[in-house]
């Protein structure tokens, strides 16, 4: 069931156009990663459905409820969401002071509140700091604090806007498992965005890529970062070769691509005649010589043009009629002996060959 | 008297007038106190809730009020007691609550001298809040009185700057409490007034006795200010 359901979301500043077009459903329990270049409309999204602002224009439902029709339900609707964001925000007041604000403005008693003010405290490690000026924190500890503010209003949508862009790895681990923990026991859905494309693979079950004020495509992680839908998002999502083709064929569950001189097999039907082809470096494997027993339907002879470390793996870029650029572990790179120049033999699965039609 | 010289001389004769507690002196810096600290009450009373609705409503011409306001930072005190003097004497609208030339009528001169300052300087300290600790206080479920209280428990500090540095422009004017007050000895004579009256008739020591209270109240009111800001 979904918990959030957002349809034609609009929204503008003065003359500025933040967010277009935007669909997007969330699902009850899962946690939905946002990502995106900055300055694509994440941060605007998440407050927009966290309630904070009104969006321009579109539909948008929160927990079944029309909340555009239903403007004085707000308050009651954001009381059962929170939302952690990208600056570390404390106010001028101690620990336990801040962590209570949301209990105070639901208006919980005294003892109700203490007790849990020191649990969300607990599960943050931050107890021994309860009267301490919350100011007075490292920026890591100052985020903590503002985590368990939230978490201690027991949101059933958490909504988390890059909660992590500015901390040391530390803390950032204890926050990812912190949010992890909460999904898994209480059921929170957890809406995340993030620039770090490692950080959604780890946390998400679904990810949305946001391009220019837009959900661009939201599907599995896998689905977005082998099978990106246009080009602007295989760049986002790390696509080493992004190579222009032409269709000639479509037999037997197999599509053929003519890549200048190249001829490469893919198991994308044709998404037109122009395409463009979308390999991952890590999907090509490398071999010093003819492999006799070979599964990839892409196998050819070519030429090391240039090798660029990138640790932990090295960038090789290989000739074979057009430019390919291959992603291999250090170690698999030094077992090749890999130099400029020398022959290789190249492997590659059709289905590892996405295609995407060209646009323009 | 040693060597003469009246700055000297005048010195040394005014901490004399500070140590003994001297009753005129002591008389006039009460009075002085009274009258800028009452005045900064019921300006303060006017201003923050005033300065508040400013920043918490968007409204046409918000803009507009705001410059207004710091304009009036500058309200040349003079000008004040003139308008002030005009609407307390017996021609006046509020002539019959018989203020003119009363401490009761130097300290509405002085509220309406430092309303603007106090004003315009409780929207910069509420603006002073940013945008993302707003959207917290929202996003944490705060109503709209809750959010209020927030932004403005948030911002006490820089608000009570505004204070304290309205009461620092309200004991040092002399423009206003001359004219409405009419500095009458025992009666409406405050620190400024009687140090324009006695260097005037070349009673240099008395002057600078109370132009070191004078002082000493700046210097005390600085001291708090900046016991504030730190926090």
């Amino acid at each position: 069931m979904a918990v959030i359901e957002a349809h034609n979301i609009r929204k503008s500043y003065g003359d500025l156009e933040v967010l277009h077009d935007v669909d997007i459903s969330v699902r009850e329990g899962e946690i939905l990663g946002l990502i995106g270049p900055s300055g694509s409309g994440k941060s605007t999204l998440l407050r927009i459905l966290d309630l904070i602002e009104p969006p321009s224009g579109g539909e948008l439902s929160v927990f079944g409820i029309d909340v555009v029709a239903e403007r004085d339900r707000w308050l009651d609707l954001r009381r059962r969401m929170g939302m952690l964001f990208q600056r570390p925000i404390v106010f001028n007041a101690s620990v336990y002071d801040n962590v209570a604000m949301g209990l105070r403005y639901r208006g919980a008693s005294g003892g109700d509140i203490d007790r849990r003010v020191q649990e969300a405290l607990e599960a943050v490690g931050l107890s021994r700091y309860i009267r301490s000026r919350a100011a007075d924190l490292s920026g890591g500890e100052q985020q903590r604090v503002a985590l368990s503010r939230v978490l201690v209003t027991d949101p059933e949508i958490l909504f988390l806007d890059e909660p992590t862009a500015n901390l040391d790895p530390t803390s950032t681990a204890t926050i990812e498992r912190i949010v992890a923990d909460l999904n898994r026991e209480a059921k929170t859905t957890v809406l995340i965005s993030t620039h770090d494309l490692a950080q959604g693979q780890r946390l998400a079950h679904r990810i949305g890529v946001m391009i220019e004020g837009t959900v661009a495509q939201t599907g599995s992680p896998h689905a977005i970062f082998h099978e990106p839908r246009s080009q602007k998002i295989a760049r986002f999502v790390g696509v080493q070769n992004i190579i222009p083709g032409r269709v000639v064929s479509r037999e037997g569950g197999l599509t053929t691509v003519a890549v200048k001189e190249r001829r490469l097999v893919s198991t994308t039907p044709p998404p037109g005649e122009e395409v463009l082809a979308v390999i991952r470096g890590e999907d090509i494997s490398l071999h010093r010589r003819e492999p006799g027993y070979e599964e990839a339907e892409n196998l050819f002879p070519a030429r090391v043009a240039a090798i660029e470390p990138m640790a932990p793996f090295v960038n090789v870029t290989v000739d074979c009629g057009c430019d390919l650029a291959a992603l291999v572990t250090a170690r698999r790179a030094e077992a090749l002996e890999l130099a400029e120049g020398m022959q290789v033999w190249v492997s590659l699965q059709a289905k590892a060959v996405h295609l995407i039609p060209r646009e323009g | 008297m040693v060597n003469g010289s009246p700055v000297v001389e005048g010195f040394i004769e005014a901490i004399n007038l500070i140590v003994t507690l001297n009753p005129q002196v002591v008389e006039i810096t009460i009075r002085s106190l009274y009258v800028s600290l009452t005045a900064t009450f019921f300006a303060s009373l006017v201003a923050l809730p005033l300065g508040a609705l400013i920043y918490f409503y968007e409204f046409r011409g918000k803009h507009a009020l705001v410059s207004t306001l710091q304009t009036l930072y500058a309200l040349p005190t003079v000008i004040v007691g003139l308008i002030m003097f005009l609407l307390l004497s017996n021609i006046g609208p509020f002539g019959f609550l018989r203020l003119l030339y009363t401490p009761g009528g130097m300290i509405a001169a002085q509220t309406v001298l430092i309303i603007p300052l106090l004003m315009g300087l409780t929207v910069s300290a509420l603006s002073g809040i940013d945008r993302d600790k707003r959207y917290t206080i929202t996003a944490l479920g705060a109503s709209r009185l809750q959010t209020v209280t927030t932004v403005i428990a948030e911002a006490r500090f820089a608000v009570m700057s505004g204070v304290l540095l309205g009461f620092g422009r309200a004991i040092s004017e002399v423009g206003a409490v001359m004219i409405v007050g009419g500095n009458i000895r025992g009666a409406t004579r405050v620190l400024t007034t009687a140090i324009a009256l006695n260097t005037s008739m070349a009673n240099y020591s008395m002057s600078i006795a109370l132009g070191i209270i004078l002082l000493s109240v700046a210097l005390g009111v600085n001291v708090v200010l900046s016991l504030v800001q730190r926090r």
